[in-house]
């Protein structure tokens, strides 16, 4: 057995494949019979993702020995390989009929969560300026959190709670996205965008597209990223000024 | 070759990358400023670009479209491999501030799409 672990460990990006490909023809088979394809399978198979992640530590699964190619195969690098290469099926057409109003729900839809966030935070007993543009960040995405707090000099309790609420940000978005999707009008590449520079969190919002539609999928990441771009410029920097003036 | 068609994808995401580095330097930020979307706009110039000149070989396209049919894979070895126990131990604070805002933001996505409607419509 010692044995066994120790050859997928040492090829654990090929144990990786192994393991999501088992996940997905799960997924499929699921969202096949007992769903009649209600519940898409790319949506049953992030959450098998995400609870399977329960049982293992800091990285997840891959804190678990055998596991740890997941860490490469799901890691920063390959996913922004991967949604990179989405942009092959986006026509730069679509995205120049969106122009002006996706620069426009970038700046609104991180103000919105900036503000939002922070106010539940200082509710909830966090009600010092830095806490409050920390946990505002963290509602951006959990990247723009932990940069806010580490620009602004909070604690790494808040910085923790900043990048939680981003991760139960992203969470939520890829879970209720597809539901959500019809209702909100997220069928065509505009409303993608758009969605995707209002709601930010890369991960969530292209999760929950490909859940969707697999073709809105880079329309909504393109403009995803540059939430992220976004919040890291305007959250430690005006958005703190203007929080630090009411607070202090 | 399919493996023309990786290579131009590696070499859009490396200047993306190297780009929203820079930015972030710019900005005394330690990190990517949207490295991911300048290189997903270089691939989108590039393909529109390649298409015009009818230079773009199947074959080429298909090293690049390997990897967004990878996409998915991906994105769920990524969920599975989240701080979860992290997200959940950060108690009602956390998970009330996540949903809210979020929720707050879909609030508003109807109202920008048709004002973004309108503006098109406008345009026609």
């Amino acid at each position: 057995m010692q044995h066994i672990i120790e050859i997928l460990d040492k090829n654990g990006l090929v144990f990786a494949f192994l393991v999501v490909g088992i996940i997905m023809s799960l997924s499929y088979v699921v969202s096949k019979k007992l769903t009649n394809h209600k519940i898409p399978g790319a949506a049953i198979a992030i959450s098998v993702g995400l609870f399977i992640a329960y049982f293992g530590g800091e990285k997840g699964i891959a804190n678990i020995p055998a596991f740890t190619g997941m860490a490469l195969l799901g890691g920063s690098m390959m996913r922004d390989f991967a949604i990179v290469s989405t942009a092959m099926g986006a026509s730069f057409s679509e995205i120049r009929k969106t122009g002006f109003i996706g620069i426009f729900c970038l700046v609104i839809g991180t103000v919105v969560a900036f503000f939002i966030g922070g106010t539940i935070g200082y509710l909830l007993g966090y009600t010092d300026a830095k806490s409050f543009a920390t946990i505002g960040g963290g509602a951006c995405t959990f990247i723009v959190g932990p940069i806010t707090g580490g620009a602004v000099g909070a604690s790494s309790e808040v910085i923790a709670i900043s990048i939680a609420v981003g991760v139960i940000k992203s969470v939520f978005v890829t879970i209720s996205t597809p539901f959500l999707a019809k209702k909100l009008g997220i069928d065509n590449p505009q409303s993608a965008m758009i969605f995707g520079g209002i709601v930010g969190s890369t991960s969530g919002v292209s999760a929950g597209l490909a859940s969707t539609d697999v073709k809105l999928v880079p329309y909504g990441a393109l403009t995803a990223t540059f939430h992220t771009a976004m919040g890291c410029l305007i959250c430690p920097s005006i958005l703190y000024y203007i929080v630090h003036l009411f607070l202090n | 070759m399919k493996i023309y068609g990786v290579a131009i994808l590696a070499g859009c995401f490396l200047v993306g990358h190297i780009i929203g580095d820079q930015l972030g330097k710019l900005f005394h930020l330690n990190g990517n400023l949207g490295g991911v979307g300048f290189a997903m706009l270089g691939l989108i110039f590039m393909n529109d670009y390649f298409k015009r000149k009818n230079i773009l070989k199947p074959e080429t396209e298909s090293g690049m479209l390997f990897w967004s049919t990878m996409y998915i894979p991906v994105v769920v070895a990524m969920s599975a491999t989240q701080n979860v126990k992290a997200a959940l131990s950060g108690g009602w604070v956390a998970v009330l501030v996540g949903i809210f805002a979020t929720l707050a933001c879909y609030a508003l996505i109807p109202f920008i799409a048709k004002l973004s409607k309108n503006q098109s419509e406008n345009k026609k």
